[in-house]
């Protein structure tokens, strides 16, 4: 086998990043058990977590529940805030579990909890129900009466110019995490308001020139527990992992309502 | 469904003014100046009504107020006033999508554009003249 020379500049390289890896670091993670049809109480139960400082606090879970505790619950996909699925209260802020590196906290102990204003299912997995069907209530999808498929099987796209695609894609860019539901103060106390996701989402549409459906969402956002019960609080923005800003695409979408746009 | 299952955190998310940045701080602050203007609102009422109930009563009732407690509350209403104008201007605008920034597609860290200088400037400025203005009033009310 050839023997592969490594350049010394690249050598050189390849010593200091070494020398920078510092050996595992140590923390205490506190993390939230709770089967709500067995138990009454939710506890917290402490687990020693050795990482490096490249880890998420997907990670340290991961190994949590390969090396010490199998029972515990969580749900994640992508790794890469991408999917959605890993939403959870870490150190009281709703975070995605894959897109917080336990260095960053900078603290010494992690609490994890499930996401708060979310029904719990088990340990740190909640419920997305009520927010899907809040989500699916407003169409989220393009309303209009011809089709991007003709009658004589034509196929014809719906075209639209790159500037038009700007007004849109931010809101776009939603993964339906629930973060901002889990931030939002009017979600903690009110069950059936409609919540930062989905109102975000019904602007998302209202805001693509290729929709047609702005007065039938306009309707559905019209209620008593709809848009009016947002207080402009921006925590939603806060978290959000994606930088879609709930709390501006809902005071567009309420703009539309208040007569500042037509 | 108990209430642990649900998992709502309830009104102790009102009242933490603590997350979330300054516009968490500036929604917690209009909930307890709007709060406090409607109960100082109905005292006014009924203070001032007791003018129908003749000199004596209306005097009676001067005196109640026109003490050093009763400067007190004027200069917090003063105060609550102020912060609770500028900053409801701030909102109503908002609320009309105006001042909360264009969208565009996001780019990391993903700082939320509806939460720029604009608005915090105006959350400050709307705290910093509230205390202005409750400092004026206790010049008026308590100095020489
Ligand atoms: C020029 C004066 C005022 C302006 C511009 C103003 C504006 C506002 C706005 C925009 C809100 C909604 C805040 C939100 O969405 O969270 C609000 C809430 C409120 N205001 Fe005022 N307001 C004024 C005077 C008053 C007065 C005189 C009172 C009392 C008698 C009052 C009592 C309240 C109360 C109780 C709330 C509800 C608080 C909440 O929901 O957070 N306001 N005000
Ligand atoms: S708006 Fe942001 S925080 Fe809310 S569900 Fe979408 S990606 Fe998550
Ligand atoms: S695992 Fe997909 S967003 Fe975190």
């Amino acid at each position: 086998m050839a023997a592969i020379k490594i350049h010394e500049e690249n050598d050189q390289n390849v010593k200091s990043i070494a020398a920078d890896i510092k050996p595992k670091n140590k923390i205490l993670f506190k993390i939230t058990k709770f089967n709500p049809h067995v138990d009454t109480h939710m506890k917290y139960v402490d687990y020693d977590v050795e990482y490096e400082h490249w880890n998420t606090v997907l990670d340290a879970l991961l190994m949590i529940k390969h090396k010490v505790d199998p029972s515990l619950a969580l749900r994640y996909s992508c790794r890469q805030a991408s999917c959605g699925s890993c939403g959870m209260m870490i150190n009281d802020k709703p975070s995605l579990a894959c897109f917080t590196k336990i260095n960053e906290l900078g603290s010494d102990v992690v609490k994890i909890e499930p996401m708060s204003n979310f029904p719990i299912l088990r340990d740190l997995a909640v419920d997305f129900t009520q927010m899907f069907n809040t989500h699916k209530k407003l169409k989220p999808y393009i309303i209009r009466s011809d089709s991007e498929i003709s009658q004589s099987n034509e196929i014809k796209e719906f075209s639209q110019d790159p500037d038009s695609v700007e007004k849109y894609i931010q809101f776009a860019n939603c993964i339906k995490c629930g973060l901002c539901n889990s931030a939002c103060p009017t979600m903690a106390t009110d069950s059936s308001f409609m919540g930062p996701q989905a109102l975000t989402q019904a602007y998302r549409y209202v805001s693509d020139d290729r929709d047609k459906g702005k007065n039938t969402r306009l309707k559905i956002i019209d209620e008593r527990h709809g848009i009016w019960r947002c207080h402009f609080a921006g925590s939603c923005s806060k978290v959000c992992p994606k930088g879609v800003d709930p709390a501006m695409g809902i005071q567009f979408l309420r703009s539309y309502l208040l007569g500042f746009r037509d | 469904m108990n209430k642990q299952h649900n998992n709502r955190i309830g009104i102790k998310a009102w009242l933490n003014p603590w997350r979330y940045g300054i516009e968490r701080f500036a929604y917690w602050l209009m909930r307890i100046t709007g709060v406090g203007l409607l109960v100082y609102f109905i005292m006014h009422i009924y203070e001032t009504s007791s003018i129908l109930d003749g000199k004596e009563i209306w005097n009676k009732m001067l005196d109640l107020t026109q003490t050093p407690e009763g400067h007190l509350i004027l200069v917090l209403v003063i105060g609550m006033s102020t912060f609770h104008t500028i900053n409801g201007i701030r909102i109503m605008l908002g609320h009309g999508g105006i001042g909360v920034g264009k969208a565009s597609r996001p780019d990391y860290p993903y700082a939320p554009k509806s939460q720029n200088m604009k608005n915090k400037l105006c959350i400050y400025a709307s705290i910093g003249l509230a205390a202005l203005a409750m400092l004026y009033s206790v010049e008026v009310m308590f100095g020489e």
